[in-house]
């Protein structure tokens, strides 16, 4: 329980450790699936492309 | 050795090896970011000094290595591509730029996230702040280049100079610290000296910042796959890739 | 190496080479402005501006630090071991305000020794230990002296 509210309040520093965390995760993710989705996108892209020069 | 980097260099390889080291990298970077993130909130001690507010350094210190490590990393690359003409090269550099502008980013704000309660003030300028936003402008300088010349040839070989040329500031910011009188303290962990922080507090630290560069490894290859697929498009084998 | 690459990393390397010493020279040049604060010794010497507003960084003195009883108002002597100047504020201090702590304090002179500060900064060392690493530290230290 001890830890918990530890964890929780840090010590009375929460109000800034806690965003900070915050803010890193959100971008770490936010690079990743974007990394991500413009890989998909090329792969769709390319693709499509292929599929139209066969046709021709 | 010779034989391995030159196989390496060649897109096709590249792509399919990249392909097969990122799932590997992944696995690492859960373990590493995972053991760092619970040493940094539950099982290190609270600081002599700054208390629980010191857990900060845990990310802060991790994206301000990464920041300039990047940028080393682009350096090294834009000499490949200008001295030695390794296409590859540049869709690394290319790959890095974003990466390494949002990790100058994060250094930037949780560093202002932490000085604003032990310093005092969310910003001063000082000489190791400063040449951290002078590294961040940079990023933003090539990143900008690079949308910037259409012609792409121009574009990788402006950007590569302008990275080799900014490559000073990498030197100013690490020894501004010592240079000048500043507000920011002195390294905690150099190569020559025993660290000043304690052993406890210390491996989740070590840890964050192995994890931090294996994300950027991983998010890194992504970017890069995606721009070898778009550059050589019109190539025999990625025209295989899609039968 | 090929003659032709030689040539590139030779070009490359002037530049790199020029592009530093000009960035030498311009910082050597701003050195005094870089630098975020005076330190006491400086300010003895009248190295500071004098009706103008900068930075005076040092330790908090053990023992200086007089809060007035009611208000913020607070003294406290910032020295850098060799001399000391005598600082005055009125405001919120820092969490890592107190005796023998780095401090940077903006403000402006108002006499030979007298310094009034618009805004006190905390500044730390590089060193992190828990609490009691640090009580066992101070007591071996105690047992030496």
């Amino acid at each position: 329980m001890k830890i918990l509210h530890n964890f929780l309040t840090m010590g009375g520093y929460a109000a800034y450790v806690w965003p900070a965390y915050a803010v890193t995760l959100l971008i770490l993710m936010g690079n990743t699936i974007g990394a991500l989705r413009n890989n998909r996108k090329i792969l769709k892209k390319l693709k499509q492309q292929l599929l139209v020069e066969k046709r021709q | 050795m010779y034989a391995f980097l030159y196989k390496l260099a060649s897109p096709k390889k590249f792509y399919q090896m990249a392909g097969q080291l990122i799932p590997w990298c992944s696995g690492l970077a859960i373990l590493l970011i995972g053991y760092g993130l619970l040493g940094a909130l539950v099982l290190s001690p609270a600081d002599y000094q700054q208390g629980d507010a010191y857990r900060i350094i845990y990310i802060h210190v991790p994206s301000a290595f990464l920041s300039m490590f990047i940028y080393l990393m682009m350096a090294f690359c834009a000499l490949l591509s200008l001295v030695w003409r390794i296409k590859l090269a540049d869709v690394v550099l290319t790959a890095s730029a974003s990466i390494g502008a949002w990790f100058t980013f994060l250094a930037l704000i949780t560093g202002s996230i932490w000085g604003k309660p032990m310093w005092g003030t969310w910003w001063i300028w000082d000489a190791r702040l400063t040449s951290e936003l002078i590294l961040g402008f940079l990023y933003l300088g090539v990143i900008a280049l690079k949308s910037a010349i259409p012609n792409r040839e121009q574009k990788d070989k402006a950007s590569a100079i302008l990275v080799l040329v900014g490559s000073i500031n990498i030197p100013i910011i690490h020894y501004s610290v010592y240079w000048w009188n500043t507000l920011h303290q002195g390294a905690t962990i150099s190569r020559f000296a025993k660290p000043a922080i304690a052993p406890s507090m210390l491996y989740p630290l070590l840890s964050m910042i192995a994890g931090f560069l294996v994300y950027y490894v991983i998010v890194m290859l992504i970017k890069a796959r995606t721009e070898v697929l778009y550059r050589e498009r019109r190539s025999t084998w990625v025209k295989e890739l899609f039968k | 190496m090929h003659p032709k690459r030689r040539q590139r990393l030779t070009y490359l390397l002037v530049i790199m080479l020029g592009v530093s010493i000009a960035i030498g020279f311009v910082l050597y040049a701003l050195r005094q402005n870089i630098n975020v604060y005076y330190t006491p010794s400086q300010i003895i010497q009248g190295q500071a501006p004098k009706n103008h507003t900068f930075r005076l960084g040092g330790l908090v003195k053990q023992g200086s630090v007089m809060h007035a009883k009611t208000e913020l108002e607070v003294a406290f002597i910032v020295t850098d071991l060799v001399h000391n100047i005598n600082v005055s504020y009125n405001g919120i201090l820092p969490d890592l305000f107190r005796d023998g702590q780095g401090v940077v304090v903006q403000g402006q002179l108002t006499a030979q020794n007298e310094f009034r500060a618009s805004q006190v900064l905390a500044k730390h060392d590089e060193k992190y230990m828990p609490p009691i690493v640090k009580d066992a530290l101070a007591q071996a230290k105690n047992s030496t002296v």
